[in-house]
């Protein structure tokens, strides 16, 4: 009795939800903008995940540009652990795929011998390099050292308490980059300008700062809001979270200061992908990663995919400070002078952002 | 646990367990199920053509039948569709079998060792720098390889085992604790130079030896598999004809009942959780060893057991806490993980879906009254005794 009452009312609740009498469309109107093509693009994340809203997101929107604009077939595998790399990369070699990207240096040793193995598939890996990198494969990095620097002049021109902080996910390279560049930011505003402001969570002469412990420090947002918490307590009230989805606790903390704190946010413009945090966002350290993938794909389409290192600097537009958004009018006219030429000065080479 | 039958042993336990298997069975088929109503509501393109379900009915179940079918025979196909798909699901099988048998011991003597995870962490740390370090031949290399990680295991869990037994402190948060611990030892020791490799700044050890590597049989099929089996047979013996394996029972049905009876319960304590360290341990060493698909074994990172010592939880619990429910649970679990790659590679099923149906699997076949409420077919007569599945956790 009871059981039939509920699969009557489960029928119910399906047949309300799905409407189920609606007339289809004649024909499906199938008239894509670009002609399907055969060629198929493929991608491989790290244990991040294409949701991440931050690093791998960034490049897999790259992929999905090249489906929409290049009509390109697609196949993407996002990996679970370390140990996964070689085999999801192998499940798109089998998957026929004319062009693998591989997303993080984590999957540089499975790319490479990848390539090796395959040479008739082209291969590219965002956040890596190779000293010498077989003709099928293509290394996409990118100099954050760059925008950082100029992310650590606003945060320093923005700073009440005098003190800015950052923190990582990890001590890497490609996280560290952010942080070394935040600091001499800072550091050239503070000669710029003849102020003192300090940096909490990354020493530039030691080459050492904060990160997150534990065993998943780019997934842990509890651990960098922890981490957030602590430097906002040492008096730092703007923050450059540079840990993936884990960056999100630095915008938590930032939150709950009521206004007393900002945090930035890295990858991507944190006002478009993480929306309801925008209010507390003064800007972002963007890494074309899409844009880098993009033409990688195009390249290998057209036949025109060679192995040269790729770097996104300020000068290719593969590396940006996105808009200031909610915090515009924060943001001096006086500041957003120096800022361009700051930019300038990086793109000229008169300003050197050591790594 | 009637082991004392003098029945045949194959037909006292179809007899006795006839109706596990029918559970088990039925508890897939209603996780495939529910798992296809999910794959069709979270496709837009599916689930927007059951708007014309009563005009239409071809495009929303013709649409629906196709993606659950090309998902479903992903699945199968990559799990055990082709001698390569066998040896994929044997190699994501070996690890959890192991460190499932490690927990599942404890389970018998009413420990939860939810340490698992660290065991198996210290097992790879320990088995890779051995392999990547030292210069031995082939065998030796192996051996001494496998025996320090099994050590290590051993020594992560016995550590516990002798705290719980000297002052009492509870094992459930000793080794959570010790996962802790084993993490971020990895974590710092990967950033020392004794474990980072030359010309790298990020924290990844070198490639271990080729001697010390466990040999590939065909494909990803490997050595470790089969002493993933062998160490299955061994805690079998253990526990079913050993004296320390009875204690280890007795105590874990009642320890009070088990000292009173002159069986140190202390000790017993102390060797188990050892033993379920070895076991884990021997998860890590799999990890570290094991070769990929590419043929080499994965360098040590922060994430290379992934989360083996959690699953094997789930493993264990499956399997009933017996040795072979483990091995046939580790294998489904091998299986699902590798068709499940399957499913997004060739089926285009996202990563998160492909996971939903793996814990659905595992929600079904973990709580066979629900799915005796959902399938009456399968409920036991009031008369007939209730079956008593002691030692189970």
């Amino acid at each position: 009795m009871k059981r039939s009452l509920i699969i009557t009312s489960a029928l119910g609740a399906l047949a309300l939800a799905l409407g189920g009498c609606a007339t289809p469309p004649p024909t499906p109107t199938a008239a894509p903008s670009v002609p399907a093509s055969n060629f198929k693009a493929c991608m491989v994340s790290d244990a991040g995940g294409f949701d991440d809203k931050s690093f791998n997101e960034t490049a897999y929107a790259g992929l999905t540009k090249a489906k929409t604009e290049l009509g390109v077939q697609t196949g993407e595998v996002q990996s679970k652990t370390d140990a996964d790399y070689a085999q999801n990369v192998k499940s798109m070699v089998d998957a026929k795929c004319d062009i693998i990207v591989t997303v993080g240096f984590k999957l540089g040793d499975a790319t490479e011998a990848a390539a090796k193995a395959n040479p008739s598939i082209k291969f590219a890996i965002v956040d890596y390099f190779y000293e010498k990198p077989g003709k099928n494969l293509k290394a996409l990095s990118f100099n954050t050292g760059e925008p950082s620097f100029l992310a650590g002049y606003a945060a320093a021109s923005l700073s009440q308490t005098g003190k800015v902080g950052t923190y990582g996910g990890m001590k890497i390279p490609t996280v560290t980059a952010f942080m070394t560049g935040y600091a001499q930011g800072v550091a050239y505003y503070n000669k710029a300008k003849g102020k003192d402001v300090k940096v909490l969570g990354w020493d530039d002469t030691k080459k050492d700062g904060s990160f997150i412990p534990g065993n998943n420090p780019f997934g842990d947002v509890a651990g960098g809001k922890q981490v957030a918490t602590n430097l906002i307590a040492q008096g730092a009230d703007i923050i450059l979270p540079v840990a993936g989805p884990s960056g999100e606790g630095a915008l938590q903390a930032a939150q709950a200061s009521n206004g007393k704190v900002g945090s930035l946010w890295v990858d991507t413009d944190g006002c478009v992908s993480q929306e309801k945090y925008c209010a507390v966002i003064p800007t972002s350290v963007g890494k074309a990663m899409d844009v880098a993938v993009f033409e990688a794909i195009k390249a290998a389409k057209d036949g025109s995919f060679t192995n040269d290192l790729y770097v996104g600097t300020l000068s290719n537009s593969g590396v940006y400070l996105a808009p200031f958004h909610d915090w515009d009018a924060k943001v001096s006219a006086e500041t957003k002078t120096e800022l361009d030429k700051v930019k300038a000065d990086i793109i000229a080479g008169t300003i050197k952002v050591k790594s | 646990m009637s082991s004392t039958t003098s029945r045949p042993a194959f037909l006292a336990y179809l007899s006795q367990y006839w109706r596990e298997w029918a559970i088990t069975g039925a508890a897939m088929v209603l996780a495939l199920l529910l798992g296809a109503i999910l794959m069709v509501v979270a496709d837009p393109e599916v689930s927007a053509n059951f708007a014309y379900l009563f005009t239409a009915p071809q495009l929303a179940l013709g649409g629906a039948w196709a993606k659950v079918a090309g998902a479903y025979s992903a699945l199968v196909a990559g799990a055990v569709g082709s001698p390569e798909a066998l040896a994929h699901t044997s190699a994501k099988a070996a690890p959890l079998i192991c460190a499932g048998l490690g927990v599942g011991l404890g389970f018998r003597a009413g420990l939860f060792n939810i340490g698992a995870q660290g065991q198996a962490i210290m097992g790879s740390i320990v088995a890779a720098y051995i392999g990547f370090t030292f210069q031995l031949p082939y065998g030796l290399h192996l051996l001494v390889a496998i025996i320090g990680g099994v050590a290590a295991g051993a020594l992560w869990g016995g550590v516990v085992g002798w705290l719980k037994a000297k002052t009492g402190a509870h094992e459930v948060i000793v080794t959570i604790m010790m996962n802790y611990i084993a993490a971020g030892l990895l974590a710092w020791l990967l950033t020392t130079a004794a474990f980072m490799r030359p010309g790298r700044m990020d924290p990844i050890s070198p490639e271990v030896q080729p001697t010390s590597a466990l040999p590939g049989i065909y494909q990803q099929f490997h050595l470790g598999f089969l002493v993933a089996i062998l160490a299955a047979a061994a805690v079998w013996w253990l526990l079913e004809r050993s004296t320390t394996g009875f204690a280890i029972r007795a105590v874990g049905l009642n320890p009070n009942a088990a000292a009173t009876a002159g069986m140190s319960v202390a000790a017993t304590t102390t060797i188990t959780m050892t033993f379920a360290g070895a076991l884990a341990g021997l998860a890590g060493v799999q990890a570290a060893l094991g070769p990929s698909a590419n043929g080499v074994p994965v360098p040590l990172t922060v994430g290379l057991v992934g989360t083996v010592g959690f699953d094997a939880i789930t493993v264990a619990l499956l399997g009933r806490s017996r040795p072979l429910g483990i091995v046939l649970a580790g294998l489904l679990f091998g299986g699902l993980s590798a068709g499940g790659l399957a499913m997004q590679s060739v089926a285009q099923t996202p990563l998160t879906l492909t996971m939903v149906l793996q814990a659905l699997v595992v929600l079904f076949v973990a709580a066979p009254a629900l799915v005796q409420t959902l399938v009456p077919i399968l409920k036991e007569r009031k008369s007939k005794k209730v079956a008593m599945a002691g030692g189970e956790a």
